[in-house]
């Protein structure tokens, strides 16, 4: 494992250019009839939601890559800014639609750091539970996206269907489906409804089945393999000079995991090891998603076993009109399924939160890194290289 | 809460190194925000420096953010870079103050390769200038925007909102507060 030395690291080849070389490539001349400009997006080109590269192609290869935001900016962090610590909720979970629970998580956690607010312990399991469950939802649906942009269109319907399970579940468990509002600061809105786990497991038993087939159909097909291996390699070396985290940085080997490393929540209290790949191009980053998807079961039933039925799932708090974060300042991160998600947070004793700084993994991938590995490929592998990095863009334009 | 535990080794590493910014780059404020996060400032002309020598010889290789806080009653704009190592799992906030009116900073876009776009964004957000980083003036979020950053506490949405959208039926703004009392508790007289 070569980690990022700024010593020797221009010196290693990544067949592009030295891992430091950040400079912005040549003008091209686009009278001379050589290029041709085309625009992947900004319509919804599957799981990637709306972001636009800006392509320039000799002949069918591209050789200059620019991506384009803004297609959902709606200043989510600038709302924040006039709206009270409550009313921040609904407005948080809408930065990432596909993987709300974090959003609700980290601004809960931020808050109660800087209040020094303590979660009861049924309330952490809760959280754990609910944010693994999230984790396999949104693998499910990024199953899904992988194989559309390869033109395998059965797993998508199995995977979709298999996620709407998932979310039948956190209905029950939260009221809403897509939105869930659950995890407010001091613990979570409500405990477990009778007859959860009974009906969990066997959404659990389906979903590790569908993943033997998923295996057995997209990973051992010929087109898919022949198209995903070996396109948009991500060397180590690479790994710190552009931020690159998650299954992007463990598929070509770096052992990071936030659940590990820095664990929060119950996970220290589960039975799990970091996965890691040899090759981080498109098929060895998803095989890797696929194995965490499994993990994220086995997390699933660890939690549905130990997660307490009694006991407050919320610590005593004042009314939510009433509530007042003292000054100060923190940062809060856990690991998404892209990777380090984080809130910055800075609070001046006032009732409205000073400024929220929205850390998505998105935001270093979807642009500087999905800049540099398109140049070189072809015009059709686009699309699966932008999903087999996972980008979620609202959680780059905030 | 976090359960990380950082050793006493790492500790003392953490420390040596805080001390040593303090001795070459005259660091202040440090305060220790929680284990595992420290914040501290440092003055704008030394600020590059200090990160380029975090980076390759401390060891905070990643960067996880930058981003800016807007503090229009002290006519500043304190940038913060959250740099983070991954050894002795410690990350770093480093706060910069900038002038407000003039707002500049040293590019930090040969450090890291996504730095530019941190920087392209808090350009067209906060209008801070950064010399020399690439494609500092290309639109990030806001296509064609031509009024003041509006991240800067003094751009008032809701105006700008009235005077640029149509007006719709049924959207009112309630205070919560307001709302609540007359509302839900109309007979809790005063709960202030």
């Amino acid at each position: 494992m070569a980690l990022f030395n700024p010593a020797t690291t221009n010196k290693i080849s990544t067949g592009h250019s030295a891992a430091l070389d950040f400079s912005q490539p040549a003008a091209l001349d686009m009278a001379s009839g050589k290029y041709v400009r085309i625009w992947q997006g900004p319509q919804h080109p599957g799981i990637t939601g709306n972001m636009a590269l800006e392509l320039i192609l000799d002949g069918d290869t591209i050789i200059n890559c620019k991506t384009h935001v803004g297609y959902l900016h709606r200043g989510f962090e600038k709302l924040m800014e006039g709206r009270t610590f409550i009313q921040n909720f609904p407005v948080v979970c809408r930065i990432a639609v596909p993987e709300p629970a974090f959003n609700e998580y980290l601004y809960a956690k931020a808050v109660e750091e800087i209040s020094g607010i303590d979660v009861p312990e049924r309330a952490e399991w809760i959280r754990t539970l609910n944010l693994e469950m999230m984790r396999l939802s949104s693998f499910m649906m990024w199953i899904g996206g992988m194989s559309g942009a390869f033109g395998q269109y059965t797993v998508p319907n199995w995977t979709i269907s298999c996620r709407d399970h998932v979310l039948d579940l956190f209905e029950e468990m939260t009221g809403g489906r897509i939105y869930h509002m659950y995890m407010v600061p001091g613990g979570v809105r409500a405990g477990l409804p009778a007859g959860f786990k009974g009906r969990a497991i066997e959404v659990m038993d389906s979903a590790d089945k569908l993943l033997d087939q998923v295996e057995r159909v997209l990973f051992n097909n010929t087109v898919f393999k022949a198209r995903a291996k070996g396109l948009g390699v991500i060397t180590p070396d690479l790994i710190d000079p552009y931020g690159i985290v998650g299954p992007n940085a463990r598929g070509c080997g770096i052992k990071r995991d936030l659940r590990k490393d820095e664990p929060y929540l119950k996970y220290d209290e589960l039975d799990f090891d970091i996965i890691t790949h040899d090759d981080s191009d498109a098929y060895g980053r998803a095989y890797l998603r696929l194995q965490e998807t499994r993990q994220s079961i086995s997390l699933i039933r660890q939690c549905l076993e130990r997660v307490p039925s009694k006991g407050a799932f919320q610590a005593d708090m004042p009314n939510v009109l009433h509530w007042e974060v003292p000054a100060g300042e923190t940062y809060v991160k856990a690991e998404c399924t892209r990777g380090e998600y984080g809130y910055y947070m800075v609070t001046d004793g006032s009732e409205y939160v000073r400024r929220v700084h929205v850390r998505g993994p998105s935001y270093s991938h979807g642009i500087a890194l999905m800049e540099r590995l398109a140049v070189g490929n072809n015009i059709a592998d686009i699309a699966g290289l932008m999903v087999s990095l996972h980008t979620y863009p609202p959680e780059i334009e905030r | 809460m976090n359960n990380i535990t950082i050793n006493a080794e790492k500790q003392a590493t953490t420390k040596a190194i805080l001390d040593r910014l303090k001795k070459n780059f005259e660091v202040s404020d440090i305060v220790e925000c929680k284990p595992g996060l420290t914040t501290l400032s440092v003055n704008k002309d030394k600020a590059e420096t200090m990160i380029r020598e975090l980076r390759d010889r401390e060891t905070y290789t990643h960067l996880n953010f930058m981003t800016c806080t807007d503090y229009i009653e002290k006519n500043i704009l304190r940038l913060t870079y959250m740099l983070h190592n991954y050894e002795s799992k410690h990350s770093l906030a480093i706060h910069v103050d900038i002038n407000r009116d003039q707002a500049e900073m040293t590019s930090i876009h040969r450090l890291w390769g996504q730095a530019w776009t941190y920087q392209r964004e808090l350009r067209e957000m906060y209008g801070i200038h950064f010399p020399d980083s690439p494609r500092l003036e290309e639109d990030f979020c806001l296509e064609g925007w031509d009024q003041m950053p509006p991240m800067r506490r003094d751009f008032n949405t809701a105006q700008y909102s009235h005077q640029t959208f149509g007006h719709r039926e049924g959207r009112v703004s309630e205070n919560p507060r307001q709302h609540m009392k007359i509302n839900l508790y109309p007979n809790r007289g005063g709960d202030e």
